[in-house]
């Protein structure tokens, strides 16, 4: 059976349906998606049946979980932030600088800790060998960067804009152009891998990953937003994008949360 | 929409997760990843296992984060997993010298992932364990699961997470001793035998 865009656009109305009707009837907002989500085909092996067993961290401070891998100078190169300078040659595609803060569920920000990014090139290509896209691989770009955090808990990054791409989930599936992210906070708890889009996308209402967020306001934090004052004159394009890390850490502890 | 006003809490909400889809094999693994344990250390042991699908199919395209104590129960403060050439731009590894207690290994193309690391020892009121952190394509969030090592059952029985749970369900989070330092310890997204999951709050 051929799975079309239709099919897919209906089974993501129904999960989203779903949830509204789930709220309306006084269960939580969800912030992160269900790991059970069908539109994304390869959901469906991947996921636990049985629900995950909680653990309340305040009973015992001493849990590995609550502290975090140590990430430093020597983890990362000067250029390791600027995938535009990582070879011979500059990449093809349209400069971007994208900054943001990576804070804690408390708005305060977290310091010293590592952003993992990558991307696909400016035509939608990954450098990755596995990749059938045969959009053209750009010898001046790998699409990969890493950082720390500063004393305010900034990061910035300069780049290339990714291109959108096609993928097999359904017949005509593309993914809108995003930048992977891999994040750590101060507690392993906080751990995050996810994705972030660029504004106005056309793609966004068709592709199942991102719809995989069924909160509207959630959906919309993924989102960056253009930045005049971070664009850097006759070089970069900004964007601004927060990433506010979930989970709880020592101070939920220290609270009595 | 995504400049965060920290002024009130309500307002700091989180960011959601996301797959780590297909194509992360070439920006987040790293060599040595696995090889936690500083080198003759003779407090280490192997881990092994595979990362399994509701089907029981081995999962080419996962991989596994490990953070562990070390033998004393100590947590490390010391960085270094993946040290970089600053000359070269490529990865220098691990010194060898240094634990960093944090291990990540992707799957092969059989499903199997591997770790040396040090013994993990106990914290507070729970057997030692190590924590493990599973990501995947098509998983659209991470999971979290723990990796006790059989042997003293006294502690394991008094753990609070394994008094909880039903026998079955236990065994699932305690590797089984292979001899020689070396233990067992598969992870099962779905179906029959499902890993234990954890959440926290």
């Amino acid at each position: 059976m051929t799975l079309t865009q239709h099919d897919i656009d209906a089974e993501i109305a129904a999960e989203h349906a779903a949830y509204e009707k789930r709220v309306a009837d006084g269960a939580p907002v969800e912030h992160h998606p269900r790991r059970d989500y069908a539109p994304y085909r390869s959901s469906v092996l991947r996921h636990p049946k049985q629900p995950p067993v909680s653990i309340d961290v305040t009973k015992d401070p001493e849990l590995v979980e609550l502290s975090s891998p140590a990430f430093g100078e020597r983890d990362i190169t000067e250029i390791d932030n600027d995938l535009t300078r990582q070879h011979t040659g500059e990449p093809i595609g349209e400069r971007i600088t994208v900054s943001g803060r990576l804070l804690d569920r408390d708005g305060r920000p977290v310091r010293g800790q590592l952003i993992e990014i990558w991307q696909a090139n400016s035509a939608g290509r990954y450098a990755h060998q596995r990749e059938q896209h045969d959009a053209p691989l750009d010898p001046n770009f790998t699409g990969v960067g890493r950082t720390l955090t500063d004393d305010d808990g900034f990061y910035r990054f300069t780049t290339i804009q990714p291109g959108p791409y096609p993928w097999r989930n359904h017949v005509n599936a593309w993914r809108p152009a995003h930048i992977h992210f891999s994040v750590f906070g101060t507690a392993f708890t906080q751990r995050l891998v996810t994705q972030m889009y660029f504004p106005n996308d056309p793609l966004f209402p068709y592709d199942p990953i991102l719809q995989s967020v069924t909160d509207d306001a959630a959906r919309q934090r993924l989102i960056a937003t253009y930045d005049h004052s971070l664009s850097v004159p006759e070089f970069s394009l900004g964007y601004h994008w927060d990433i506010v890390l979930d989970g709880p850490n020592a101070t939920w502890i220290e609270e009595g949360r | 929409m995504t400049k965060i006003d920290t002024s009130s809490p309500e307002n700091v909400l989180p960011t959601p997760s996301h797959t780590v889809g297909p194509f992360y094999g070439y920006a987040l693994p790293f060599p040595g990843g696995g090889d936690i344990a500083p080198l003759n250390h003779p407090d280490t042991i192997t881990i092994q296992g595979y990362v399994l699908d509701g089907e029981g199919k081995p999962l080419p395209d996962a991989f596994v984060e490990l953070w562990g104590p070390g033998p004393d129960g100590r947590i490390s403060t010391t960085d270094g997993s993946m040290r970089r050439d600053p000359a070269g731009g490529g990865f220098l590894g691990r010194n060898g010298v240094e634990f960093t207690g944090f291990g990540r290994v992707q799957t092969d193309a059989n499903g199997h992932w591997y770790a040396h690391t040090l013994r993990p020892g106990a914290r507070g009121h729970s057997a030692p364990y190590i924590s493990a952190c599973v990501f995947a394509r098509g998983l659209l969030m991470h999971l979290f699961t723990r990796i006790y090592l059989p042997g003293d059952d006294a502690a394991l029985a008094a753990d609070p997470l394994l008094a909880r749970l039903a026998p079955q369900r236990r065994d699932t989070l305690i590797a089984a001793d292979e001899g020689n330092g070396t233990y067992r310890f598969d992870i099962r997204l779905q179906g029959e035998g499902e890993t234990v999951f954890l959440e926290f709050t």
